[in-house]
């Protein structure tokens, strides 16, 4: 019994995987890029993945900026830097909650949809009926979804830095008693145009990140019902740990100085 | 002097890891004539015509559509080749995100660039000519009974008036009184437009009905070839079996017997 045979075999299937998903990552930035371009497909996708998760975004925002506030004060509190709380949540939410916590939600929301949708497609043959109806299925399907999802994330991470540092405000200023002009005035004068536009950046890595990796599990999905199952629980999945990861290299290779 | 055949299939192999499927296929379907491949499930038959499109690619052999070679080509001249192609899928896959007009003018719009106007009249005399009526075209997908979803995927597959029609299993799942009809519709549509047709099916009743000829694959390889009329009279005994239904013969479907 060859004890290195399944070790091996992860191994190649792994690099199998990875494989593949760089060929169809090239196939779908060429369509992003080659006309022609579905306008119409992208401003419905910018709908459904921009405009629909703003409540979640929001929400999320709100509770993440307001316990950041909490957690600042009290452990702040040990080495007398309480009165820090307004500009740490400020940094802490442009640099990274924001960004990180609006990625993983919209991961959720939006990367399942996505593989629900073109899984479903596959399974009952439709995209291989757009191919054999003179349509590119990558410049049909997939690049509207990136091209949206990329447009789309920075405006979502905007709107949730937004409501996160008010989230701040609003725990700071009710629950642990500061000035709400101080705390305004810490917010703007410690924060800068660097941090907002790292996350912006990173914002829209993220929604590449989802957007493909929803369109690689749906397009790859096999099988029927369970096999879209799979598929949507993979991107998700696949979505939240790349975007992880790529939070930590995008951090340390392009801002830290 | 031979006219060119219209597809060609030389030799060809496909298998996915270790399952081969095709196994050295030769076919050869000439202009204007209509074939139906039979056999049983798991044959082969739906990738032969995978592989044929493109939507799979064959590991060895060549395939020819007008004389020119279709396999490896690059994917802008796999577009030019695809427009000759119409295909009605065994679950008609329609889009369920647009009306059923729009998915008859789809070729129209997207691969012609018609405009919406025009295409949706096409479109409309298309669901016609397949004997649905315009207040069908306005309806969704998920609205139709099957043999309605079969109609409109005929139309969706004949409307940009193609040279070559592919049927996957085109009376699978419908009632004996449905099939009849999408049969007529395709023997009347195919002879209307004087394309050539190829057709998978292991219903013989459909077979017979819209065959110029036949071809019967088994194991990976076409083991007879022939015109409707010979099936019968062939003497081939996995033929016999099959267009019989017999289940004991030369062909062993994978059973487990008690």
């Amino acid at each position: 019994m060859n004890v290195f045979a399944p070790i091996g075999r992860a191994v190649l299937m792994f690099l199998a995987e990875v494989g593949a998903l760089a060929r169809f990552t090239e196939r779908a930035l060429r369509a992003c890029f080659v006309p022609p371009f579905y306008l119409r497909h992208i401003g419905g996708q910018m709908l459904r993945i921009g405009y629909f998760s703003l409540p979640v975004v929001g929400l999320t925002a709100f509770f993440t900026g307001g316990v950041l506030a909490l957690q600042i004060y009290i452990g702040g509190s040990r080495f007398n830097a309480e009165g820090f709380v307004a500009n740490i949540v400020a940094i802490g939410i442009t640099r990274e909650l924001g960004p990180v916590i609006a990625g993983l939600m919209v991961a959720g929301r939006v990367s399942a949809a996505i593989a629900a949708e073109i899984g479903t497609m596959r399974v009952t043959e439709q995209i291989d009926a757009l191919v054999t109806l003179s349509t590119n299925p990558f410049k049909y399907l997939v690049a509207p979804r990136i091209i949206a999802a990329v447009i789309c994330m920075p405006l979502l991470v905007l709107v949730a830095d937004i409501i996160g540092i008010f989230g701040g405000f609003i725990v700071g200023t009710q629950s642990l008693g500061f000035n709400p002009l101080v705390y305004i005035g810490n917010t703007v004068d410690f924060i800068e145009a660097e941090d907002v536009t790292s996350g912006l950046i990173k914002s829209a890595a993220f929604g590449f990140i989802i957007a493909l990796m929803g369109c690689y599990a749906g397009y790859r999905s096999r099988g029927g019902a369970q096999g879209v199952g799979r598929a949507t629980t993979n991107a998700v999945v696949a979505s939240s740990i790349l975007i992880l990861a790529a939070n930590y290299m995008m951090t340390s290779l392009l801002f830290a100085s | 002097m031979a006219d060119t055949p219209k597809i060609e299939l030389r030799n060809v192999h496909k298998h996915f890891g270790p399952k081969v499927v095709l196994d050295g296929v030769d076919l050869t379907v000439q202009r204007g004539h209509s074939m139906v491949v039979i056999g049983g499930s798991g044959t082969g038959k739906s990738v032969m015509l995978k592989c044929i499109l493109g939507l799979l690619h064959p590991n060895s052999g060549s395939i020819k559509v007008d004389g020119q070679e279709v396999t490896g080509i690059s994917e802008r001249e796999r577009e030019k080749v695809l427009k000759k192609f119409g295909m009605l899928f065994q679950s008609s896959a329609l889009f369920d995100s647009l009306p059923v007009w729009e998915n008859v003018a789809f070729a129209l719009i997207q691969g012609e660039n018609m405009p919406r106007t025009k295409a949706k009249d096409i479109a409309m005399a298309t669901l016609a000519k397949v004997g649905l009526g315009p207040e069908v075209g306005l309806l969704n997908p998920a609205e139709l009974s099957g043999g309605m979803q079969k109609r409109v995927g005929l139309a969706r597959a004949i409307a940009h008036d193609p040279d070559i029609v592919f049927f996957d299993e085109p009376t699978t799942g419908l009632d004996p009184i449905m099939a009849d009809v999408i049969n007529e519709l395709i023997v009347d549509t195919v002879k209307d437009m004087g394309a050539t047709a190829l057709s998978i099916t292991h219903d013989m009743a459909s077979a017979r009905k819209i065959a110029d000829h036949m071809a019967m694959i088994h194991k990976g390889k076409i083991i007879w070839n022939g015109t409707a009329a010979e099936v019968d009279t062939c003497g081939n005994p996995y033929v016999d079996q099959f267009v019989n239904g017999r289940a004991e013969g030369p062909i062993q479907m994978e059973v487990l017997k008690a």
